[in-house]
């Protein structure tokens, strides 16, 4: 009995100082769950092609990923971080406080957001950015006057949409597609109902103003989605007038079950988002740690890999999944070979 | 002796001893009610059991069988090895990328060979069909046998994802209506090949013993490596809770005084059995990642903090199994002129064992699913996908864990992850069940009774 006991102490013992000596060899990468399919697609592929490892891609959300990414530079904190919005001034901040100063910024493509609804439930198959903004805001425009949301059906704005029960479920606050809904979608919807204007000419600033326009209500018509889209999916599967956002990728594997709505009359493809023509779509980025080059083996090559043509452009694997490739991949891609920070061309 | 004062008046019965009385009659009933509800309850209980386990079964098992495609594959000198010096280094410059068309045209010349009539013009229409994973097979398998480039080497590759769910019955021509991925030529593609014999389903050993699969292939992913993880985790939790946990509960039982200190002990013993298992997490975060500054998602740290979470479970069975321990056998040894610790340790550890040895495989079986400490330590996501190269990467390289691995496929967009975490389901009740077997049968065995 003492033998084994002494013979798992040392065996811990060992186990704990190695991990002092051998340093970390996979590159490791967390943040936007948006991201995350396009990261473990390429991090695959760099398994497959390069003599290192293949990296490690967790997820939790953009705001999640970059607060890891802002604890410190060293052999324990992440390398990469990947965000479906860019990285706030807040954030580069923290960040410098961290000891975390150099910070490149990698722009990988684009994502459109979609709505989308039961395949069989209503008529879901057009919405303008005001009709959102009337379903889900916590102050809306009625008569003239600026009222909390008395909207309880989509049919009571928009004698178009379905006579239903108003029932969203958008992302939560730690999701970066959170960020462009309230901007892409509310405020855009703010501004052409006139609500915007009606509350700046109440003698709002424009800043309080577009703060109002993003606030969702809050009496549980509009629910928040903390986890990933396969939860909206599971929600919208048990509601059939469930309305919910989704990335294009995800819609795209999910076509069996889902419809998707066009915005301001434009169907949500890849080709539409490349062009510009559909409205709510967002640059995806990940952020590395200058410091972390040359002491993680892989992680320049890994990020080189990333924006390569062949994986990153209009025909590879990652347009393919859905990402909408970035017309200006050259410049992204001469950026990382050059380490260029991001103070450095700001 | 008190016969003898009885006066010797019989109590009055009312009624005859054939025919029950009402409140007898009353008793019966209510006795008769209560099997019932017992009976209810028993059978409410097998009733979901089997429900469970029907739809787990019937979910998962898909998992298990995956469509390959035999597809005779040219390995062109003119995209291979442009110098034509088969020098490994240089070949080893072609990415999957390049193996790729050569895979498509493969496939191509296949349906032609095979009379099969399609619309498809080019063998880039055949993408669908194949699984991106092919490429790889197809590359490691060329960089390996440097000599054949040059000849036609018949591969089996995986068919894609929509391709087996078409075979399986998930995927119809319906379904596919919106799908951009795959066309309904692809489908007829599919029942041609099949037919001809180059495509077919059958058991895909990949799924137990592979490594974790990217967004776009699930039709590649495997759960070993994950299990790896769970096994060096075990290892850890084996090694630390087992001879921390007999030790303390010696101390304890055997040897402390019972004053308001050991009391204090004890009551926050039985509380820790009951803190949720979240809470392990957060505390593994912070003491062994930020603070010792282990590495992250590594199994030493998901070991752990399963070790702190599995010692109360260990620590109550093995003190229950000392206390059953009857005192003669301990009066005994004492009295025959053994020392405190050598009544221990000769004569009760040594009667108590099967009794701990069930408790802390009942603490292991516990510790194996479970995941959400795991998700703390950054043990979920796209992570189990090398195998360790040894015993220091086994315990240091980051990885995941079954219960984990599961949660993340069924997280996944494609629906074919769907199935394959029903079916890393079927593998994780197999492993408690193998473990809760080899409990019940060491007690049975080895238990002693008094």
């Amino acid at each position: 009995m003492q033998s084994v006991k002494l013979a798992a102490s040392a065996l811990a013992i060992a186990a704990v100082s190695a991990s002092a000596a051998a340093a970390r060899d996979n590159v490791q990468i967390a943040g936007s769950s948006t991201v995350l399919p396009y990261a473990s697609i390429v991090a695959e592929a760099f398994g497959e092609n390069f003599d290192f490892p293949t990296p490690v891609v967790e997820s939790g959300g953009s705001s999640a990923g970059l607060k890891r990414f802002c604890e410190g530079v060293g052999e324990n904190t992440i390398d990469i971080a990947n965000a479906s919005r860019a990285i706030r001034e807040k954030e580069i901040a923290a960040c410098a406080d961290a000891g975390v100063t150099d910070i490149i910024q990698v722009r990988i493509g684009y994502d459109g957001i979609v709505f989308a609804s039961q395949k069989t439930g209503p008529e879901f198959t057009a919405f303008e950015p005001a009709d959102l903004y009337n379903a889900l805001a916590e102050q809306v425009l009625v008569d003239g006057e600026m009222k909390p949301n008395p909207y309880n059906t989509w049919a009571e704005f928009n004698s178009e949409l379905p006579d239903v029960e108003i029932a969203a479920f958008i992302p939560g606050t730690k999701h970066g597609t959170r960020e462009v809904f309230e901007e892409k979608v509310l405020l855009q919807g703010c501004e052409d109902t006139g609500a915007m204007q009606a509350m700046i000419d109440g003698g709002m600033s424009e800043d309080d103003a577009e703060g109002a326009c993003m606030a969702v209500r809050t009496d549980g018509k509009s629910v928040d989605i903390d986890g990933d889209y396969t939860e909206t999916l599971a929600r919208i599967d048990s509601n059939a007038n469930g309305v919910g956002v989704f990335g294009l990728a995800f819609y795209e594997n999910n076509t069996d079950k889902l419809k998707v709505a066009t915005m301001s009359g434009v169907q949500p493809t890849t080709e539409t988002i490349a062009e510009g023509e559909y409205p709510v779509s967002r640059p995806l980025f990940f952020y590395i740690k200058k410091a972390h080059i040359g002491v993680i083996p892989g992680l320049k090559e890994f990020a080189e890999f990333f924006v390569s043509d062949e994986i990153a452009g209009p025909s590879g694997p990652l347009a393919n999944y859905g990402l909408v490739s970035d017309p200006e991949l050259a410049a992204t891609q001469a950026q990382v070979s050059e380490e260029e920070t991001m103070g450095s061309n700001m | 002796m008190t016969d003898a004062t009885f006066t010797g008046e019989s109590p009055k019965r009312h009624g005859s001893l054939t025919a029950s009385d009402a409140r007898t009659k009353r008793r019966n009933a209510s006795e008769k009610r209560f099997r019932i509800y017992g009976l209810a309850a028993i059978g409410a209980g097998l009733f979901f059991l089997v429900v469970l386990l029907s739809a787990i079964i019937s979910n998962g098992i898909g998992a298990f069988q995956q469509t390959f495609i035999q597809v005779p594959v040219y390995l062109d000198p003119a995209t291979l090895d442009k110098n034509g010096n088969r020098d490994p280094a240089d070949l080893a410059k072609v990415s999957t990328f390049g193996y790729t068309p050569l895979i498509q045209t493969g496939l191509y010349q296949l349906v032609r060979d095979a009379g099969i009539e399609t619309d498809y013009e080019d063998a880039g229409d055949m993408k669908a069909l194949i699984s991106a994973s092919a490429a790889a097979k197809v590359r490691d398998w060329t960089l390996a046998h440097p000599d054949r480039i040059g000849d036609t080497v018949e591969f089996e590759i995986l068919a894609s994802s929509r391709v087996d769910g078409y075979l399986k019955g998930r995927v119809t021509r319906e379904s596919i209506a919106e799908d951009r991925n795959i066309d309904a030529g692809h489908l007829d593609l599919t029942d041609a090949l099949r037919e001809s014999g180059a495509l077919h389903k059958s058991f895909n050993a990949e799924f137990i013993f592979g490594s974790d699969a990217s967004e776009s292939r699930a039709e590649q992913a495997g759960l070993g490596v994950s299990m790896l993880g769970s096994f060096f985790m075990m290892l850890v939790v084996l090694f630390l809770a087992l001879p921390i946990g007999v030790a303390a509960s010696i101390y304890l039982e055997e040897f402390a005084s019972q004053n308001k200190f050991t009391d204090f002990i004890e009551v926050n013993i039985s509380n820790l059995a009951a803190v949720p298992s979240i809470v392990f997490g957060i505390l593994g975060l912070a003491a062994f990642i930020q603070f010792a500054h282990l590495p992250q998602s590594a199994p030493i740290v998901g070991g752990l903090v399963l070790t702190l979470m599995t010692l109360p479970t260990i620590i109550i069975s093995t003190r229950a199994s000392l206390k059953a321990v009857p005192p003669s056998i301990r009066d005994a040894a004492l009295g025959v002129g053994a020392s405190k610790m050598q009544a221990v340790f000769h004569h009760v550890l040594p009667l108590a064992m099967p009794g701990i040895l069930t408790g802390t495989i009942i603490g292991l079986a516990q510790a194996l699913g479970e995941t959400a400490p795991l998700l703390l330590i950054g043990m979920v996501g796209y992570i189990a996908t090398n195998y360790p190269d040894g015993l220091v990467s086994g315990f240091m390289s980051p990885n995941s864990a079954m219960p984990a691995q599961i949660y993340e496929w069924a997280k996944r967009a494609d629906p074919a992850y769907y199935e394959r975490a029903w079916g890393g389901i079927i593998i994780l009740l197999v492993f408690l069940l193998i473990m809760n077997v080899i409990a019940i049968v060491l007690r049975r065995k080895f238990e002693r009774r008094w």
